[in-house]
């Protein structure tokens, strides 16, 4: 079963296990994990679901798009060159990966 | 149908068992984005009494901004449900809070029955079923609803407005066999619903009978090149034309609408998007004042002190439109809850948040920051090449920038929003000057260089 893990800034963490493939983003409103906004429903309009992507999982996932580029530019907590990705434009499962880990920035808006 | 109950308040493990038994706690009128935020941040900031939402609309509360966009995208014919982006949608709407949510922050959760009547002296609200909930504090965030065309024939079948879930998996079901789709106002949903309809392959004629596409909320320097750059896309888009009436065909559905110039278009399949009218009768019901929305003050209070309105549905007074203003956006919503959430718990504090705004529109990813005015000067910055644009417009008011439209410059729009929040001036010499950014501007008044 695809697996996302959530790491909060306090320490805590939520293991989510998907029943179909499913976005980080959306996977995260619809299991109730906080820290992530996802503001404008997945459009890549918002760096509301900024993620910073453990360093183990980051060769299984796909280039960033120019949308997403972009908007890494301009998040409210700090981009990391390697680990920051937009949660609303990666897929786990599916032609994604089967498990990930992320970490959840202190601020989102 | 019955009122679903998503929270038994009974269970006596949850916050709201540590509070006053006799508080009455919030009741929120309507599960929208608004609603759904009140709660949610009543819970953050510390809030510990009972919070009830009613929401008219069967099922979990959903994101709307998706269902005229990547919803109407043609579904995977394997059965997959486009989660990966290959073309297809999400076969379940984006719910703006999972199930587990309600229960875990002791939020009692209504939906499918409407609230009838509020009793302002024995502070209590009424629902369809009977149900009587008193209140301590009540928030009407009860949302728009389309408005209807009184043109002759609107109650054919193949015509239809574009809300709620059901109205876009009618429309996404209609877009399979569609061939002539005729869109009856160049509104952001409208066009939205255009451009997703000629994506399905469809011919589609958007009949506006205002000059210019979206002109309630752009300058007339972005409205004059959106369309031209739909009718790029192929979109036949007919201004300073509006709706006279349908026609039926021989099977009893729309077949044609017709112009107030009295051009006759085929359609097999039409969308009326003519903007919304605020859900404020049961205010107006209550004695409250009502003027194009809920009348509030800068608290987003009512006349009556226990009750305020937020969302779609409140007339508020906007710093940035300089007057009585009501919004029709996610941000308005979620702003307006956040702080009506502060303002039951005792903050006093104007609401100021920077309106912003977006659209998706084919290949056109519009994003605002601030409202226009009409008499904004306006300067177009980047590349305005309809075939693959990347530019923002910015307004000055008194030489200051004020306002950034932007299509596919979502970093401009992101600065744009900190700036303008942050009321950091910027000249327009300096806007246009060689070289200039938004965000290098932001960055340069935010974080001086290390010594």
């Amino acid at each position: 079963m695809p697996t996302i893990t959530y790491h909060q800034p306090g320490g805590d963490t939520q293991v989510i296990e998907l029943e179909k493939p499913d976005r980080i983003m959306q996977a995260a409103l619809k299991n109730s994990v906080p820290g992530i906004v996802g503001e404008c429903g997945g459009q890549a309009m918002c760096a509301t679901c900024h993620v910073y992507v453990r360093e183990e999982y980051l060769d299984a996932l796909p280039e960033i798009g120019d949308d997403e580029e972009e908007m890494l530019e301009v998040t409210a907590s700090e981009r990391d060159e390697r680990r920051s990705r937009l949660g609303c434009q990666i897929e786990v499962g599916g032609s994604g990966p089967e498990a990930i880990e992320v970490d959840i920035p202190e601020e989102q808006v | 149908m019955s009122a679903h109950q998503y929270q038994d308040q009974s269970q006596n493990q949850t916050p709201s068992s540590v509070a006053d038994p006799d508080a009455r706690g919030v009741v929120i009128i309507g599960g929208g984005q608004a609603g759904l935020q009140a709660a949610a941040s009543l819970r953050s900031e510390g809030f510990t009494g009972k919070v009830t939402i009613v929401a008219e609309e069967p099922g979990l509360p959903y994101q709307r901004p998706p269902l005229s966009k990547d919803y109407l995208k043609a579904r995977l014919t394997d059965g997959a449900d486009g989660t990966d982006g290959s073309g297809g949608t999400s076969a379940a709407p984006l719910p703006l809070r999972g199930a587990a949510f309600f229960a875990d922050h002791a939020i009692t959760l209504l939906t499918g029955t409407a609230a009838t009547s509020v009793d302002r002296q024995a502070k209590t609200v009424t629902l369809a079923d009977g149900t009587v909930l008193g209140y301590d504090s009540l928030v009407f965030a009860t949302g728009a609803r389309n408005r209807e065309l009184p043109t002759p024939g609107i109650d054919l079948p193949g015509i239809h407005g574009l809300r709620t879930l059901e109205d876009a998996e009618q429309l996404g079901a209609a877009l399979e066999t569609a061939q002539n789709v005729v869109v009856v106002g160049a509104g952001f949903i409208g066009l939205e619903f255009a451009t997703a309809a000629l994506a399905r392959g469809c011919q589609v004629t958007v009949l506006e009978f205002a000059p210019r596409p979206m002109g309630r909320a752009l300058t007339p320097l972005l409205g004059d090149w959106f369309a031209g750059a739909h009718r790029d896309l192929g979109i036949d888009l007919r201004l300073n034309e509006g709706i006279a009436s349908f026609e039926a065909g021989d099977d009893g559905r729309v077949a044609f609408a017709v112009s107030t110039t009295g051009d006759r278009y085929p359609a097999d399949l039409v969308v009326a998007g003519v903007g919304v009218q605020p859900n404020d009768q049961l205010a107006a019901e209550a004695g409250l004042e009502t003027a194009n929305g809920i009348v509030v003050d800068a608290n987003l209070r009512t006349a009556d002190p226990d009750i305020y309105a937020i969302g779609d549905c409140a007339a508020f007074p906007c710093v940035h439109a300089g007057g009585p203003f009501r919004l029709e956006s996610v941000q308005n919503a979620t702003d307006h809850a956040r702080h009506v959430a502060g303002v039951i718990l005792g903050a006093d504090a104007p609401y100021a948040e920077l309106p912003w705004f977006w659209s998706t529109q084919g290949p056109f990813r519009l994003q605002m920051a601030n409202i226009v005015r009409a008499d904004d000067e306006t300067v177009m910055v980047g590349d305005p090449d309809p075939a693959h644009p990347k530019f923002s417009v910015f307004c000055f008011r008194d030489g200051i920038l004020a306002a950034v439209e932007s299509v596919n410059m979502p970093s401009d729009h992101l600065s744009a929003r900190k700036i303008l929040a942050a009321g950091l001036e910027i000249t327009r010499e300096e806007a246009l000057s060689e070289g200039f950014s938004l965000r290098a501007a932001y960055k340069e008044r935010t974080q001086p260089a290390a010594v």
